[in-house]
């Protein structure tokens, strides 16, 4: 769906926003981009929908060339960057049909159907019931579910979400996230960017991270989740666990042990045969923040001292 | 495109305040001349006020002699500057623009806007002069016949009705192909910055700044590419016979600042990165 390579865009001589990406993202995937503020995932987004222009490197969109052909590509997708918008001395409704009416009627933008689709997309999102205020009485969730409605507009089948959830309390931002998984289901391909680790765990297959432009990882979520071979054990008798796990044990915290072992049910067989109880036994997983924080240094809204 | 740029124009009630204030004035100077019946003496102050009171159909011209100068260019230039601009300070620009809209297609639905706006806007003023100037000065000599009666043009040559209007169609043309070059000026700076005021403001200070020029002597030598110079030639439509020169003249300079400030902005913007 998604395909750059040697990606780069500078801004002047002295900013990359944008270095040598290589970023691909496949149909059907739920792609999650991280990374800390100003590690260009937005202007990353903004190349692929060619409102930015590349310094070098090549993009393709839906199989079209971009910013050649994104005419091409861009009316089978909806997006979402960098927070929602709209005329704010209209109505919500109006708002939707004027940018609809903007583009081309083929591809699932026609007139007729606008209505209809106008009134879908409210519903999807939990707007069904707006009514004919101006968008400038809008709460902040209500204008990031109308942007969403907006994207969902003509059916797409990409959907480029910057920060879908930002301004939604824990229950909107739970109610997007099914909403999404629901489309990605009936067969629509996701890429959000993020900096909500936990939402990005629990909703993408597969995470692209970021870092000063560069792209450091990109990987199915299972595959950087994989158990890292250690497992964790709680057991009240730690120091008999110690003693006859003798060097296996790497660390130890009160009662929690970190155990060198592949099988934790075998762990846990030889544990309960010696008399040691066990409170808790886990695979260890890394958590996708270690994993992000391991492989990114800080945003660059983080502005230090320079030493002279 | 263009249905939906003229849709956003007549939603926006800027525009309808806009137009209002541009109808407000010329009444406002009829109210005060109907009144005090203190003209200014021929050949000072606006065009045509010496002559209205006389026969009020004259009174569109007047208006549109009233608020040429400085009230409609700072309207055209408010409204044409905030077309680009307030499209992307209020971030809609890039929605657009992913709907997909082409960058050049939203660029001549955007003056075919403004083209719109300033045709309303003469067009009221024109209509409210009319209204105004009979109601407060009537129809003048021959009015007791039962007719409306000759006017007389600036050669002192008595026009009928049916030349009058021609002649005002050919005035409201004229102004608003001026108009429209004051907004190619705003849309070309609205296509450079992010910030509306700013492009109105920038289109503006060319206005002046042409305005301060023209009668300078020593900057006769690029007068007449100063784009206020001709403003006024639509007098000439007038004088009987029409005298065509100036009219000719200034029409073809404003269709080359149209024409060139067009191209400029298409340049801009087609190979811009949209940030906001």
């Amino acid at each position: 769906m998604i395909h750059t390579s040697g990606l780069t865009k500078r801004y002047g001589h002295r900013t990359t926003a944008v270095d040598d990406v290589a970023i691909d993202v496949v149909e059907g995937d739920r792609y999650g981009l991280l990374g800390p503020n100003g590690s260009g995932k937005t202007t990353l987004l903004r190349m692929l929908l060619g409102l930015v222009y590349p310094t070098r490197g090549r993009i393709e969109l839906l199989g079209c060339p971009v910013p050649r052909r994104v005419a091409d590509a861009l009316p089978h997708v909806g997006a979402l960057v960098e927070g929602p918008a709209g005329y704010w001395h209209l109505s919500g409704r109006t708002n939707l049909a004027l940018v609809d009416a903007a583009g081309p009627g083929g591809a699932g933008g026609g007139r007729r159907t606008r209505r209809r689709r106008i009134e879908q997309a409210l519903e999807r999102v939990g707007l069904a019931g707006i009514d004919r205020r101006p968008l400038r009485a809008y709460s902040t969730g209500m204008r990031q579910r109308l942007g969403l409605a907006a994207a969902l507009l003509r059916a797409p089948r990409l959907l480029v979400l910057d920060e879908p959830t930002n301004g939604l309390d824990p229950a909107g931002s739970q109610e997007v996230r099914a909403l999404l998984t629901e489309l990605n289901a009936a067969g629509t391909t996701i890429l959000l960017s993020s900096h909500l680790l936990a939402e990005v765990e629990q909703l993408c297959t597969r995470v692209g991270i970021m870092d000063r432009g560069r792209l450091v990882l990109q990987d199915q979520l299972d595959a950087l989740r994989a158990p890292t071979g250690r497992v964790i054990v709680d057991s009240p008798d730690a120091d008999a666990a110690v003693a006859l796990l003798d060097s296996r044990v790497e660390a130890r915290n009160g009662s929690r042990l970190v155990v060198r072992h592949a099988e934790p049910a075998a762990l846990n067989a030889m544990l309960v045969a010696a008399g040691v109880r066990v409170a808790g036994l886990a695979d260890e997983r890394r958590s996708l923040e270690e994993i992000v924080l391991r492989r990114t240094g800080a945003g660059t809204d983080r502005v230090p001292r320079v030493a002279r | 495109m263009i249905r939906v740029e003229l849709a956003k124009l007549v939603r926006r009630p800027r525009v309808w305040l806009c137009v209002g204030m541009l109808c407000a004035l010329p009444t406002l100077v009829a109210v005060l001349l109907a009144t005090t019946r203190v003209a200014p003496p021929p050949g000072r102050g606006q065009a045509f006020l010496s002559a209205v009171l006389s026969n009020g159909q004259l009174y569109p011209a007047a208006a549109l002699a009233i608020v040429l100068p400085i009230f409609l260019p700072i309207t055209v230039a408010v409204v044409a500057g905030d077309a680009v601009a307030g499209e992307a300070s209020a971030g809609t620009l890039r929605y657009l623009l992913v709907r997909p809209v082409g960058r050049t297609r939203l660029l001549l639905a955007k003056l075919v806007s403004i083209a719109a706006f300033v045709l309303l806007a003469v067009a009221a003023v024109t209509a409210t002069g009319y209204l105004v100037g009979v109601a407060a000065f009537g129809f003048g000599p021959g009015a007791a016949l039962g007719q409306p009666g000759g006017i007389t043009s600036l050669s002192g040559v008595q026009l009928s009705s049916s030349q009058l209007v021609l002649r005002l169609a050919g005035t409201i043309g004229y102004i608003a192909l001026s108009m429209i070059a004051v907004g190619a000026i705003a849309l070309f700076l609205s296509t450079v910055t992010d910030s509306g005021l700013a492009a109105a403001l920038g289109a503006l200070a060319v206005i002046v700044a042409s305005a301060v020029l023209t009668p300078l002597d020593a900057a006769a030598v690029i007068t007449p590419y100063l784009p206020t110079t001709r403003w006024l030639a639509w007098v000439d439509f007038f004088r009987d016979p029409i005298f065509w020169r100036d009219i000719r003249r200034g029409t073809e300079l404003q269709v080359g600042y149209v024409a060139v400030l067009l191209g400029a902005a298409w340049a801009n913007f087609t190979t811009r990165d949209i940030t906001s």
